[in-house]
C-alpha cells in the first residue's frame, strides 16, 4: 500500500507533491473512479521513483491506464533534457514499440457475420501466435540488418504490403538512427524466425466492428464508419527487443555506480543521453522499433492475404487500408514548448501513445486536419477506442495518451477467479470469437482483470488530451 | 513439493523462493523460472551445460544467472529442469544446468517470460534458510 497522499488538482487530475529527493512532481490522469482502483497499487510508488531521475522535465506523468509495472509504472510518460537527461531501457520496457495497428475494410458486419468464424478459423491458423511460435520469413543476415535499419520500408519493399500503408504508419515504419552494430549477436540470433509473428500474453488480432461514431469530421477523415468491419493487431518486437533492452539493462546496471546517479529501484538504470552507451541504446532501440514495425507489417499483409482467400474477394473489393500504427512503448526526440520555448526531449512513452493534434509536422497529410488517430486496445470482451490527438497533449502531456484498459487484476488472481468458468464460452454469449493456443493466457486475460476501458478513455476525453472518435466492438480475436 | 509460490504483481509474474543455503535458494529459483515456462515432467532425456556468471552483489548475480538460463531457451531452444550449483561466491556463479533441446512435439509450453527484472527484487537470510523474490516480465 502506497503511503504516498495525492492532492486533487481538477476532476481528472491529482498532483503528486514533490518530497524528498524527487527533481519534479508527479500528475497522475485519473478521476476519482480510477483513483479508487489506484489505491492497493504500487504504481503511485513508480510514479514518484521516475521523478528522481536527472535531468527530468516538468512532471513525472502517468496516464489513466496506469498500473504496477517494473522500474516506470506502465502508462508512464516522462520527458528528459538532450544535455542533463537520462534514457532508461527499462523506461521503454522489454517489448520495444510493443504498439497497435488498425486496419480498416469495405466490408460491413451485416454483410460478412456469417463469414466470421471462417475468417477466425483462417487467421488461427496461418498468423503464428503463441508460446515459442516462429514465423514464416527466415531471413538472412544481411535482410535482417535492413529490417533492423528500414523497418516496415523493408517489409514494403519485400513485397509486404503497399507504399501507402507506410504513410499512416508513426515514423514512416522507419525510426531515424538505428545502427544494426549496437545490436547483440544474442538479440540477432533471437529475431531471425520471429519476424511475421504475434507472439502471447496480451497481444492479439481481433476482428472488429465500428460500433458507435463520437467525431464525424474525424471519423470521416480515418475512414471509419458505423458497422464497418476494422481489425486491430496488438505485437511488438518479439524477443529481438525483449534482448536489446536486457542487453543495455545489464549494461547500464553495471555502470551505475560511475554515473553517480542514486536509484530507488535497480530497474531504472539509465545512461546519458550525451554519452555514447545513452546513443548506443537508442540506436539499438530504435532497431528493435522498425522489427516491430516489420513485424505488424507482415502481419498485416497476412491478414489481408487470408481475407482475400476465405472472402475470394479482390484487393480492391476487400479495401483494405491502414488507419494508423502506434508504438506504445518508446523513447524519442520530439520538440515542445518548455518555457515558451521549444525545446527538443527525449520522451519516454512507456505503455502509452502518442497523441499529436491537428497541423502537427509528424501527422500523415490525410489526417492533418483533424491530428493524428490514437488507437487504444482494451479487453477481449470490450473491443477498442480510436480517439484523436488534441493541442492540449502537447502542453501538458509530451503530446502523449493512455494506450489501453491497464490491468486491475494479477495474472495469479484472473486464473484463480476463473477458476471453473470457460472464458471463451462467457465470451462467445457475448459476441466474441475467441481462438488461443493457451488457455491459461485466456484466463489470465480475461475481461475482468482489466479496467473498464470507458472510464480510462473518458479522463483523456475530458481532461482534452485526445477526444473519442470511434468504439469498436470485438466480434473475434486470436491470441496466443 | 514446490520450493516456491507465485507473488501477486498486476502486470507481471512474481515468485518468492525458498532454499536451505544460498547455493539451494539460486538452484530452485532457476528450477522454479523454468517450472514457469514449461511442464518440466516433459524433459527427460537430460544432458548437462556449465554455465559462469558473475554479478556485482548477489541480487545482481541471481539476475544475470537467471538471465542465462532464460536466454538458453529464448535463444537456443534449450529447457532446462535441474541445476547444482558447483561454486557460490559474493561475485561468481558456476552452475551445471541439467536439460534438453525444446522439442515441441514432446514439451508442452506454458509461458513466455520475456525477461527478468531487476524490480522488487531481494535475496534475504531468515531463520529457516534463505527466501528470494524475483519479477519476471510476462
Amino acid at each position: 500500500m502506497s503511503e504516498i497522499k495525492l492532492e486533487r488538482i481538477d476532476d481528472n487530475r491529482l498532483l503528486l507533491p514533490q518530497t524528498g529527493k524527487m527533481k519534479v512532481p508527479g500528475i497522475i490522469y485519473a478521476n476519482e473512479k480510477i483513483y479508487q482502483l489506484l489505491k492497493g497499487d504500487e504504481s503511485t510508488k513508480q510514479v514518484a521513483n521516475v521523478a528522481h531521475l536527472p535531468g527530468i522535465v516538468n512532471y513525472s506523468l502517468a496516464m489513466p491506464d496506469v498500473h504496477w509495472g517494473y522500474g516506470f509504472p506502465i502508462g508512464g510518460v516522462a520527458a528528459f533534457d538532450l544535455e542533463s537527461g537520462i534514457v532508461s531501457p527499462g523506461g521503454v520496457g522489454y517489448d520495444i514499440n510493443c504498439g497497435c495497428r488498425l486496419i480498416a475494410t469495405n466490408l460491413s458486419f451485416a454483410d460478412v457475420k456469417d463469414r466470421i468464424s471462417d475468417l477466425t478459423t483462417a487467421l488461427y491458423q496461418h498468423i503464428p501466435s503463441g508460446v515459442g511460435s516462429t514465423g514464416s520469413v527466415k531471413l538472412s543476415g544481411k535482410d535482417q540488418k535492413k529490417v533492423l535499419e528500414e523497418g516496415a520500408k523493408w517489409a514494403v519493399k519485400a513485397g509486404f504490403g503497399l507504399t501507402e500503408d507506410l504513410e499512416a504508419t508513426e515514423d514512416s515504419g522507419a525510426m531515424t538512427g538505428a545502427d544494426s552494430d549496437h545490436v547483440s549477436a544474442r538479440a540477432l540470433e533471437r529475431g531471425k524466425q520471429q519476424l511475421g509473428t504475434l507472439g502471447s500474453g496480451n497481444h492479439f488480432l481481433e476482428i472488429e466492428v465500428v460500433q458507435e461514431i463520437f467525431d464525424e469530421a474525424a471519423a470521416q477523415a480515418f475512414g471509419l464508419r458505423k458497422g464497418q468491419i476494422v481489425i486491430m493487431i496488438h505485437s511488438g518486437s518479439r524477443g529481438l527487443g525483449y534482448q536489446i533492452c536486457d542487453d543495455y539493462l545489464a549494461l547500464m546496471v553495471k555502470h551505475m555506480q560511475e554515473t553517480k546517479i542514486e536509484l530507488p529501484d535497480r530497474q531504472l538504470a539509465c545512461a546519458y543521453l550525451n554519452t555514447t552507451r545513452g546513443q548506443n541504446y537508442l540506436a539499438a532501440m530504435a532497431c528493435g522499433a522498425n522489427y516491430a514495425w516489420a513485424n505488424r507489417q507482415l502481419l498485416m499483409h497476412h491478414t489481408r492475404e487470408i481475407f482475400e482467400k476465405t472472402l475470394r474477394m479482390a484487393p480492391r473489393e476487400l479495401g483494405m487500408r491502414l488507419v494508423y500504427d502506434v508504438c506504445h512503448n518508446i523513447a524519442k526526440i520530439e520538440e515542445f514548448k518548455i518555457q515558451g520555448k521549444m525545446k527538443k526531449l527525449c520522451v519516454h512513452r512507456k505503455g502509452a501513445t502518442r497523441a499529436f493534434p491537428a497541423g502537427h509536422d509528424a501527422v500523415p497529410e490525410r489526417y492533418k486536419s483533424v491530428g493524428q488517430p490514437v488507437l487504444i486496445p482494451g479487453d477481449m470482451g470490450t473491443g477498442s477506442f480510436v480517439l484523436v490527438g488534441q493541442e492540449k497533449a502537447m502542453e501538458e502531456t509530451f503530446g502523449s495518451a493512455c494506450h489501453g484498459a491497464g490491468r486491475v487484476m494479477s495474472r495469479t488472481q484472473a486464473t484463480k477467479v476463473s477458476q471453473g468458468r470457460s472464458i471463451s464460452r462467457e465470451l462467445a454469449d457475448q459476441g466474441v470469437l475467441v481462438m488461443a493456443s493457451s488457455k491459461g493466457t485466456l484466463r489470465e486475460e480475461m475481461p475482468e482483470a482489466y479496467k473498464n476501458l470507458q472510464d480510462v478513455v473518458q479522463v483523456m476525453h475530458e481532461a482534452g488530451i485526445a477526444k473519442k472518435v470511434a468504439r469498436l466492438k470485438a466480434v473475434a480475436c486470436i491470441k496466443g | 513439493m514446490k520450493s516456491y509460490k507465485l507473488l501477486n504483481h498486476t502486470a507481471d509474474i512474481g515468485i518468492e523462493v525458498w532454499g536451505k543455503t544460498k547455493k539451494e535458494l539460486f538452484a530452485n529459483t532457476v528450477e522454479s523460472m523454468f517450472d514457469l515456462i514449461v511442464d518440466l515432467t516433459g524433459i527427460n532425456n537430460v544432458n548437462e551445460k556449465v554455465v559462469a556468471i558473475k554479478g556485482a552483489d548477489a541480487e545482481d548475480l541471481l539476475v544475470n544467472f537467471l538471465r542465462e538460463a532464460l536466454y538458453l531457451f529464448n535463444g537456443k531452444r534449450w529447457l532446462v529442469k535441474k541445476c547444482k550449483i558447483l561454486e557460490l561466491t559474493a561475485g561468481q556463479i558456476v552452475a551445471q544446468l541439467q536439460g534438453e533441446p525444446y522439442d515441441s512435439d514432446k514439451h508442452q509450453l506454458k509461458k513466455e517470460i520475456k525477461a527478468v527484472t531487476y524490480h522488487g527484487l531481494s535475496i534475504k537470510k531468515t531463520a529457516r534458510g534463505w527466501k528470494g523474490k524475483v519479477i519476471f516480465d510476462v
